[in-house]
């Protein structure tokens, strides 16, 4: 019962953080910027453009009758036209969404595979040099600036090694003489729907280093909760008892230790995913990964403030969806946190 | 001096070190720099694009001018980037959070559940959709990231003040017929400010970052005045075959903000130790 009123509660609370997000960005969307009339109008416009671009966009209308037409549009999906290409939002949306969505899915998994088993090594070697090592390394990995982290590793493995491709998400002779079909717009899912393992060792290695970019940040974090959560359960009865038995140190740490540390791993796939969504605008334009960051970041420089607006919502939705079912998985594995 | 190295450990104290050489360097740019008049952003067509050499120790970007030069220049940039960020964020978070706290119902309601909504947002996407909205340039940068950093010392604040509501000493106060706002600022806020100092000091450092990705994006302050963000974008083009143009600029963001997260921890540490020995 404590359980239901908090999910409902949480849900609400959601619903509400959505409206107050709709309208926050229809602030700064549409009455921050000077004159949007003029940006809609196309370069230099003329005044009667002008004019007309003001009633094509109901700027003469009062405040609240705009933000109910904005907020009406955003619900039903329809996020209006770009001004730079006049296009309809709402397909480009459907194209990038799933490229950016693949990267945030794919690096979270990154982020759990490598801060993990990190963290139970270092919890294994506790102060000693291995743990250290790996602390500096977490704190490292706060403090390195996504893009600089990008053109490094675009540099040691595309450039030097020349292992891994240099950018893009699919290479360019796939892309022109055998387009992949879309079906559910990630291409490592389409690949294999179409039979394609060609595709799907293409599209892998184009993700690796996007992916290892933006995973870095949260493999810090999942390493450093890990390891406390470790090393407080190491010192528990049952593992003192498997030790008694003779166990194997891997088979201790990994098949008795580990599952009853693994708390924090819900904590690191919703900061993950997060982070991997934000850092999208950042490692997207340096690996020309055709998502949501890169339009976002090409609207830009083009003032585009509808497209701005619609990823500002679309990603910031997915993100506030993201949380609450973090929330409420985390309600059903730990009971105690619906009372809190 | 050996007080100070024992109580934030070695790498702490490195740290501190570092940061401190940075606010020296950022101070005295003018007089340190080699080239000072490249450093305030002057070309120098004849060396365009040049490796690191010993007259120009970090290399020269595509314009010719020196990138040590406009590193040190940069500093200055950054580190009041880093430091603006952080004081209009305690500016309108401090006053949110005293007040929710203070006041408690429907206030503290209102207050905190329109500092979710900022909280909603991945934070650079909701810099970046500022930013964008108010144009590039130094001030405006500074405001579209403090719209997204606030909220965490709202928060902050708050729970201080639920713990210091129920002191002996602010009862006492309120019955003796103090008003609500000298209450606020001459008996809560004194003993708020501290923790939140300290927490608003090391922040410099992860705002300085956001606020270098945003210079990256473009949407920072315009040149030629140096900004190592928009420097590592700028090289971009040149990379990887000009790497100097891009990696110095971009090796000085990972080493202050690396600097200023060793100190975070440091410092974390000893106040942990000192609230234990405390209570």
């Amino acid at each position: 019962m404590e359980l239901l009123r908090y999910i409902l509660r949480r849900m609400l609370l959601s619903a509400f953080v959505v409206v107050g997000v709709t309208f926050l960005v229809f602030v700064v969307a549409q009455v921050v910027p000077s004159d949007p009339a003029a940006l809609y109008a196309g370069p230099r416009p003329t005044a009667e453009q002008i004019e007309k671009a003001r009633q094509e966009l109901n700027l003469d209308a009062p405040l609240q009758a705009r933000f109910a037409t904005f907020a009406t549009a955003m619900a039903s999906g329809d996020f209006g036209i770009s001004y730079k290409s006049r296009r309809l939002i709402a397909e480009d949306l459907r194209a990038y969404l799933p490229a950016t969505l693949e990267l945030a899915v794919f690096s979270t998994g990154l982020a759990l595979l490598i801060g993990i088993p990190l963290g139970v090594v270092a919890a294994a070697h506790q102060g000693r040099w291995a743990d250290r090592l790996g602390s500096f390394g977490s704190i490292a990995a706060v403090a390195m600036p996504t893009f600089f982290l990008a053109m490094i590793l675009q540099l040691v493995f595309a450039q030097w090694l020349g292992i891994l491709p240099l950018s893009g998400r699919l290479s360019r002779e796939i892309a022109i003489s055998a387009p992949l079909q879309m079906i559910t717009g990630f291409n490592l899912i389409d690949a294999i729907l179409a039979g394609r393992f060609d595709v799907f060792g293409d599209a892998l290695a184009h993700l690796i280093l996007p992916a290892l970019t933006l995973a870095s940040y949260p493999a810090g974090v999942a390493m450093r909760l890990t390891r406390s959560a470790m090393i407080e359960i190491l010192e528990r009865r049952h593992i003192v008892a498997a030790r008694a038995l003779g166990l194997s140190e891997p088979r201790i740490l990994f098949g008795h230790a580990l599952p009853n540390a693994m708390g924090p791993a819900l904590t690191v796939i919703g900061l993950s995913f997060a982070y991997a969504l934000t850092g999208a605008v950042l490692v997207e334009i340096i690996f020309a990964w055709p998502g949501l960051g890169r339009y976002v970041s090409e609207a830009i420089l083009a003032k585009d403030f509808p497209v701005i607006a619609a990823v500002t919502m679309v990603v910031t939705i997915c993100y506030v969806v993201m949380n609450l079912l973090i929330d409420i998985a985390q309600a059903l594995v730990d009971p105690r946190v619906a009372l809190s | 001096m050996k007080k100070l190295v024992h109580r934030l450990g070695i790498p702490g104290s490195i740290a501190l070190a570092i940061v401190t050489l940075f606010v020296l360097v950022a101070i005295l740019a003018p007089w340190i720099a080699p080239y000072p008049l490249q450093g305030a952003g002057a070309p120098n067509v004849i060396a365009k694009l040049q490796p690191p050499s010993a007259s120009y120790w970090l290399g020269t970007d595509h314009l010719g001018r020196d990138i040590l030069s406009r590193i040190i220049y940069g500093t200055r940039v950054s580190l009041t980037n880093g430091l603006l960020i952080v004081a209009f964020s305690l500016l309108i978070g401090l006053p949110v959070g005293l007040a929710a706290g203070y006041f408690g119902g429907w206030i503290d309601e209102a207050l905190m559940r329109g500092t979710d909504v900022f909280l909603a947002f991945p934070a650079l996407l909701l810099a970046v959709l500022m930013a964008a909205a108010l144009g590039p340039g130094f001030l405006n940068s500074i405001i579209a990231v403090a719209v997204t950093w606030w909220p965490w010392y709202a928060r902050l604040a708050r729970a201080e003040v639920l713990v210091l509501r129920g002191q002996p000493y602010v009862e006492a106060a309120r019955l003796s017929g103090v008003s609500h706002p000298r209450i606020i600022i001459r008996h809560i806020l004194p003993a708020t400010g501290r923790p939140l100092t300290v927490q608003a000091a090391l922040d410099v450092g992860p705002a300085l970052l956001t606020a270098a990705a945003l210079s990256f994006l473009g949407l920072g302050i315009l040149p030629p005045t140096a900004d190592w963000g928009q420097m590592v974008d700028a090289g971009r083009k040149f990379f990887p075959a000009r790497w100097w143009y891009s990696a110095m600029p971009g090796m000085t963001i990972f080493i202050i903000a690396l600097a200023f997260s060793v100190l975070g921890d440091a410092l974390r540490d000893r106040k942990g130790g000192a609230s234990r020995a405390s209570a």
